[in-house]
């Protein structure tokens, strides 16, 4: 039935579903995984990266992750021809407004503006649309550091943590359990004189980093960690205030592997 | 013929106000009133609208940003631009002083002072039309840091006292606004300009 209404991206089925755009986040299901995560003092992403052929030349960009202005950057799952694109389109916008207003761009102004553009080849056109999911991070004096997703579809949320590309849901469920639930948090004892925090505590920048690895683990099912699998980016603020975008080098994603993997061994001792 | 009382100095947002000078200035529309010049001279709405679009783009960011408020500074760059942009096409004819209060800039206030060319410089104090010949020199001698209203609006009507006397083209019909963390306010008006 639904065969009729799924090859015009902008026609709505009877069911009132626009499948083009299913479809198109179906696409990302397949794609290497990016997990982010707010810390209290930055933003952590790490993604998988899927293509590793001993045939690559050595690669000097990311086929991941990228900075789109001096205060955001943001990780892609999906088509990267037409993340491109969309990258392309943030980077300008961003460029325009520090002209316009002299002053960096608010973060989710950005973000709703490349899912403004990505609204548009659901309702117009006739072209089929980004097959691309995003996680942004970055920081703006209003809103501090923050994290956002959007996918084909134009919609965007602001999120905590949250895992985009193939395994998500495996990834969320391993964050939803283990998201604030530092161990230097988790030992006070719930009293009337210290009622139960409603807000999570956030993590450390560290600790974002290694919760981050943690998820990979699990969505790349059992394949084994090693830096020329995983990307490590990190945003976190200088002592100016100037926004330091870090992609770890080899020898650091390394040491957080390594770390990661010492915490899971003596995690059922007492 | 120039109206006698019109008052130049609008709001633009919650926290800033922007003051004009210029040929064209009393022509040129910002408050609620004078929605009925442009009836009175038809061929000069033109005028009136362009000056209306600088304001009411800064009422559109707050309202499309969940009332996220435009810094001064980012306010200041804006018209600015809009004022180079113009420039090439069809100039507006007005220098523009442009002052606000935001709460992470030290000591809360900032003044931005802008010609019609697209110019634009933040000052301690400024002036714009014949008044700066006079004034200029007086606010170098009377400024310095730390200020409060009182001692600022002393140094307002020192130069008005002083146009009164030496300007012969002046006319003794002053409005003082004042923008603080309250937000923009009337502290004297000598002839209430809601009169026709």
């Amino acid at each position: 039935m639904a065969r009729r209404y799924d090859s015009s991206t902008t026609t709505f089925s009877p069911e009132g579903r626009l499948h083009q755009v299913e479809y198109a986040i179906e696409a990302i299901n397949n794609a290497g995984t990016s997990v982010g995560i707010l810390a209290k003092d930055g933003v952590v992403m790490a993604s998988e990266k899927k293509v590793t052929s001993g045939l690559l030349a050595p690669a000097r960009t990311s086929e991941k992750t990228y900075k789109l202005c001096p205060h955001a950057t943001c990780t892609v799952a999906g088509l990267t021809a037409d993340a491109n694109i969309l990258i392309d389109q943030a980077r300008l916008r961003a460029g325009r407004y520090a002209y316009q207003y002299q002053e960096p761009i608010p973060i989710e102004n950005l973000v709703e503006h490349v899912c403004n553009y990505k609204q548009a080849y659901t309702q117009y056109g006739g072209l089929r649309p980004f097959g691309v999911a995003f996680l942004f991070a970055g920081y703006d004096i209003h809103h501090g550091f923050q994290l956002y997703q959007s996918d084909p579809s134009g919609n965007y949320s602001g999120w905590k943590a949250t895992v985009i590309g193939a395994n998500n849901q495996a990834g969320k469920s391993l964050l939803k359990t283990e998201y604030g639930s530092s161990s230097s948090s988790g030992d006070e004892m719930k009293t009337d004189e210290n009622p139960a925090k409603d807000e999570t505590e956030m993590p450390t920048t560290v600790e974002a980093l290694r919760l981050a690895v943690k998820v990979l683990n699990k969505t790349m099912d059992g394949a084994a960690a090693s830096p020329d699998k995983l990307e490590l980016f990190a945003m976190t603020l200088d002592e100016d205030g100037n926004c330091v975008h870090k992609i770890l080098n080899a020898k650091e994603v390394e040491a957080v592997i390594a770390e990661v993997e010492s915490e899971t061994a003596t995690a059922g001792d007492s | 013929m120039y109206q006698q009382n019109l008052d130049k100095i609008a709001e633009l947002s919650s926290h800033s106000a922007m003051g004009v000078s210029g040929p064209n200035c009393d022509l040129v529309n910002f408050s609620e009133l004078g929605t009925g010049l442009s009836d009175v001279t038809p061929h000069l709405a033109p005028y009136h609208d362009q000056c209306r679009y600088i304001s009411k783009n800064l009422a559109l960011y707050e309202l499309s940003n969940d009332g996220m408020k435009l810094s001064t500074h980012a306010q200041a760059n804006f018209c600015r631009g809009e004022l180079a942009k113009a420039l090439r096409k069809g100039p507006f004819q007005v220098n523009v002083i442009l002052g606000g209060y935001d709460e992470n800039v030290p000591n809360g206030g900032s003044l931005y002072v802008m010609d019609y060319l697209g110019s634009c410089q933040k000052v301690n104090y400024g002036a714009q039309g014949y008044a700066s010949n006079f004034t200029l020199s007086i606010m170098d001698r009377d400024w310095e840091e730390g200020l409060n209203e009182e001692q600022a609006v002393k140094i307002v009507e020192h130069c008005i006292r002083e146009l009164n006397m030496r300007f012969l083209l002046n006319q003794s019909n002053f409005i003082i606004k004042v923008v603080d963390k309250d937000g923009v306010r009337t502290v004297k008006a000598d002839s209430d300009p809601t009169d026709n």
